[in-house]
């Protein structure tokens, strides 16, 4: 009997939760009206660093459809003015002393309607003593900087903390004997996530059972529920979590912002549903920023161009409170897989965080865990190398690539990487772009004056966290979950630790389903986001769904099948090892035609069981995966300069990415459109900055460029497969790949262009402006 | 003040203030939660409807100035189970991820058919470049929008099918 299998690993199959999309019919939380529910609205410091003298709410209380008015002393007379942040640091929820940074929340209102409640914000009068602001690393190190963390116990600078990896001394000495020595001081510059739905929640305490039901835009509700049991002491089990639709996260959804704190506050002390949505405006200048790292590398080589060893430091800027999504252990995220794709020896890299006047948060935008940063950095100093060195930047790579055989390979920071073919993706990507012919097309158009030139990055990311052991959050290890019930009529139900954000995991998930256990994907709902129903997960971030949820649904599915050769055996009156498995049946070897499908299985599992078998076919199964999944590729870039206004233009991109294997392609490959288009965005026009006084520059999409589909290139794909040895089914994850992996690609085909002027660095965005004062400066332009 | 409208060919009216956006009126006294607000200051076009046919920002609109005219919002672009070629465009050229900027995407798109039903690449990009997605890289949409373009035109040479395509936009 034939068994249709649409579906399975390796298929295209169109998207399972288009149709509501495609209907206006997505459930957003905005969308999401309860019974009696009230509205919230903020009040932000406009200040970065202030001294709150008072707080008159009088006018404001008395304003129509007002309920009340929060404050940061009520809030502190429930012991909720703070609260823990994931990076074991504390986080003022409503500012009771001192505002901390321009946005900061102050203040709240909730009222009938959110027109009233933002006209009543208003009306709040606070008289604030304004003082210095600490902008920058160095600004925080500056004697006599004022300090930002004055209520910390024991805090006497705006130091954070200091973190090393590698071997200080063997790198020491693997410098003394270098031929050369080349550094790169590069910053790459605070972006934003800036998904285009902004964060919000809907808290509802119920007064009368205690339970507290907070629909948020979370991509890690397990995660959010337990750290709210935490800081408000509800018991875990009165709190649900649901995470609805998601408009994009990107990490930005990631951590616990105050305003959801207060709009849960505020429906356990009025007793009626509470929704706070924040404006983009709010969510620019306040939610979880990325990057925001001042770093510098030296690379030692020998006198053949060999890399004998990497030293980096960096300083970062964390804002005004420790809140970084990130594992325990690690301080500055993942950094130090900065060694990259390169068999270097030795490393050393030193990290130091410090307290600014500006919004808390560094959260992976795309990136796992500061992937994108050292990525960066590694592969921006690898061109500018190799532009010294007189070497091409192609060959240089190709020479010092850590080697197809060397894997499982230990780098100098003490990763250990499962697989890769870094030299077969560098020569495809070389093969797509034409790289010879273009190199000599470069130069030809150099001779006649234009500005032209090609950039390589050839990254190597580390996703899909845990191990448990070795990589946490606030202590919970970060397993992940799939539990799979399959119903008598052989339609399942899998459910999730995980939380889409747009990644697609109703379709991808499903196909893991398909493949393990032989039930069509449109068979298989795909549910994840509410913590009452799902099983617990540490959630969507670091591109770790498919290498960590994706694993755990292959696992549990494999656990149902062996059930289901059991029941196989029963219904055919055949020895279980007289059983083969061919996608959605067991047959009888040697007899094909003595069948049963997994549909027939399903339906005996409630109907007609062996004697003594419990009942069902459902199972849980949390993966605790043994080891980081480490997908890579090359990425290479054309641009053209004009030499007038320093316009770039992207010419070509051509990606070629391994994420092991893909399990949907057409999926995979729209995770890589957009990684590309955000890595354009930051290399090319995303910014949020500061002036000396710590106002924030950035705050609306006016000043905060996204990319459109005017200026966004067109890429040109291409795939190479080196399969995980470690995960069930050898894939990776890709969500991340191409943000981490293209900035650079895009610089140093700039840098490239700007080479032959002696322009060795522009930090992102690099704007025309840049670009037209390093031309002038080198009298290449008026 | 009292307003009415015509919404996806539905009589529809409301007592708002005059401050009301648009937006806000479909959504909140409407409950026609498709149509999205993702910037509040006319940069993202998540908030797109179209207004007499034509693309606006619903954010940047009252109410009250539409008294009398004609919406259509993404709710309005299905006949029935029927999904435009529009919508099946994006489906199956892969052109939305997390959905958010999707309903102005497909209406922006629709609107240029309506004008130029066989528009190049650089015309449906500069179409919808007052429309920001954050997920997809617009390579897909601008895909999708070719594949609507393609059923449309093909759907308009036989009969039958050219009620459903204007009946669908």
């Amino acid at each position: 009997m034939a068994v249709h299998m649409h579906g399975r690993i390796g298929e295209s199959i169109k998207r399972k939760e288009d149709g509501r999309f495609l209907r206006g019919k997505g459930s957003y939380l905005d969308d999401f009206v309860l019974p009696g529910m009230l509205h919230m609205a903020i009040l932000r410091s406009p200040h970065a660093h202030a001294r709150i003298m008072s707080v008159d709410t009088s006018a404001a209380s008395a304003m129509p459809g007002v309920i009340a008015v929060v404050t940061g002393d009520l809030m502190a007379q429930h012991k909720l003015a703070w609260m823990p942040t994931l990076s074991g640091d504390t986080q003022a929820v409503l500012a009771t002393d001192k505002v901390r940074f321009q946005g900061q929340e102050v203040a709240a209102v909730v009222a009938e309607t959110k027109y009233q409640a933002e006209d009543a914000r208003d009306a709040i009068v606070i008289e604030y003593e304004i003082l210095p602001a600490v902008t920058s690393p160095d600004g925080a190190k500056a004697a006599g900087a004022a300090l930002v963390r004055d209520e910390k116990e024991g805090q006497k600078d705006n130091h954070i903390y200091h973190w090393e990896s590698g071997d200080q001394a063997k790198t020491q000495a693997a410098f003394a004997k270098a031929h050369k020595v080349v550094r790169l001081h590069t910053f790459y510059p605070r972006c934003h996530p800036a998904p285009l739905e902004t964060c919000g929640c809907i808290a509802d305490v119920n007064g009368a059972t205690g339970k507290a039901t907070i629909y948020m835009t979370s991509q890690a509700p397990h995660a959010i529920r337990t750290v709210f049991a935490l800081v408000t002491g509800l018991p875990e089990q009165q709190i649900r979590i649901i995470s609805p639709d998601i408009g994009g996260g990107f990490g930005n959804k990631v951590p616990v912002y105050p305003g959801y704190v207060v709009a849960t506050a505020a429906s356990l002390l009025i007793g009626r549903p509470v929704k706070w949505v924040e404006d983009r405006s709010e969510n620019l200048i306040s939610t979880g920023f990325a990057r925001d790292f001042h770093m510098t590398g030296d690379l030692a080589v020998d006198e053949k161009g060999k890399m004998l060893a990497l030293r980096v430091h960096l300083d970062s800027d964390n804002g005004a409170f420790f809140s970084d999504a990130q594992p325990s252990k690690f301080k500055a995220g993942l950094f130090h897989i900065v060694t990259g794709s390169y068999d270097i020896p030795t490393a050393h890299v030193t990290a130091d965080g410090y307290y600014t006047n500006k919004a808390p948060g560094g959260v992976a935008f795309r990136c796992s865990f500061r992937v994108t940063e050292a990525s960066y950095l590694i592969e921006r100093l690898v061109t500018n190398a190799a532009i010294e060195l007189g070497i091409d930047q192609a060959e240089f790579r190709m020479s010092n690539f850590i080697k197809p055989e060397q894997f499982p390979y230990t780098s100098a920071t003490g990763w250990v990487y499962d697989s890769g073919d870094y030299p077969k993706a560098m020569d495809l990507a070389l093969q797509k772009l034409g790289y010879d012919d273009l190199r000599k097309d470069v130069e030809a158009r150099r001779k006649k004056g234009e500005v032209t030139g090609i950039g390589i990055a050839s990254f190597t990311e580390v996703v899909g966290a845990g191990h448990g052991a070795d990589f946490d959050i606030l202590g919970l290890r970060m397993f992940d979950s799939a539990e799979l019930r399959v119903h008598p009529t052989g339609k399942a139900l899998l459910r999730m630790g995980t939380k889409s954000q747009g990644q697609g995991h109703e379709t991808t998930f499903a196909q893991i389903v398909t493949e393990e256990l032989g039930i069509p994907a449109a068979d298989v709902a795909v549910e994840e986001g509410d913590t009452d129903t799902a099983p617990y997960g540490l959630g969507t971030y670091a591109s770790r769904s498919t290498p960590v949820a994706g694993a755990a649904t292959a696992m549990v599915s494999r656990k149902l099948r062996e059930k289901a050769r059991k029941i196989a055996s029963h219904l055919l009156e055949a020895a279980e090892e007289d059983l083969e498995w061919e996608a959605g049946k067991f047959y009888v070897k040697g007899s094909p035609d003595r069948a049963k499908t997994i549909q027939d299985i399903a339906f005996a599992a409630y109907t007609n069981l062996p004697e003594g078998m419990e009942a069902g076919l459902e199972g849980v199964h949390y993966y605790d995966p043994p080891n980081m999944t480490y997908p890579f590729g090359t990425y290479a870039v054309v641009v053209d300069v004009d030499k007038g206004t320093g316009q770039v233009k992207v010419r070509r991109m051509v990606a070629v990415d391994d994420c092991g294997v893909r399990i949907n392609p057409m999926i995979v490959e729209g995770q890589i459109h957009g990684g590309l288009t955000e890595g354009f965005g930051i290399a090319f026009m995303e910014l949020i900055t500061f002036d000396s006084d710590g106002n924030c520059i950035g705050s609306n999409f006016m000043d905060y460029l996204l990319p459109t589909a005017w200026e966004t290139p067109k890429f040109e794909l291409g795939e190479t497969t080196t399969p995980s040895p470690h995960h069930p089914l050898g894939a990776k994850g890709v969500g991340e790949s191409a943000t981490v992996g293209s900035p650079a690609a895009y610089v140093n085909a700039v840098i490239d262009a700007l080479s032959p002027y002696g322009i060795t660095n522009i930090d992102m965005p690099i704007g025309p402006d840049k670009v037209w004062a390093a031309l002038r400066s080198k009298g290449v332009t008026e | 003040m009292k307003v009415s409208m015509n919404v996806n060919g539905v009589e529809r009216g409301g007592d708002v203030e005059p401050r009301v956006l648009l937006v806000d009126f479909l959504r909140t006294n409407l409950r026609q939660t498709g149509t999205h607000i993702g910037c509040d200051t006319t940069s993202c076009g998540a908030c797109t409807v179209l207004l007499d046919g034509e693309p606006v920002k619903s954010c940047t609109l009252l109410a009250v100035q539409v008294q009398g005219r004609s919406i259509t919002t993404v709710e309005g672009l299905a006949q029935g189970a029927n999904l435009s070629p529009m919508q099946a465009g994006f489906h199956e050229e892969h052109g939305l991820q997390c959905g958010f900027c999707t309903p102005g995407m497909m209406l922006v798109g629709t609107a240029l058919l309506e004008r130029n039903p066989n528009p190049t690449e650089d015309e449906i990009r500069w179409a919808i470049s007052g429309n920001i997605c954050r997920c997809t890289g617009y390579m897909n949409i601008v895909k999708a929008i070719q594949h609507a373009a393609k059923a449309t035109r093909a759907g308009a040479s036989t009969p039958a099918a050219v009620g459903a395509a204007a009946g669908g936009e």
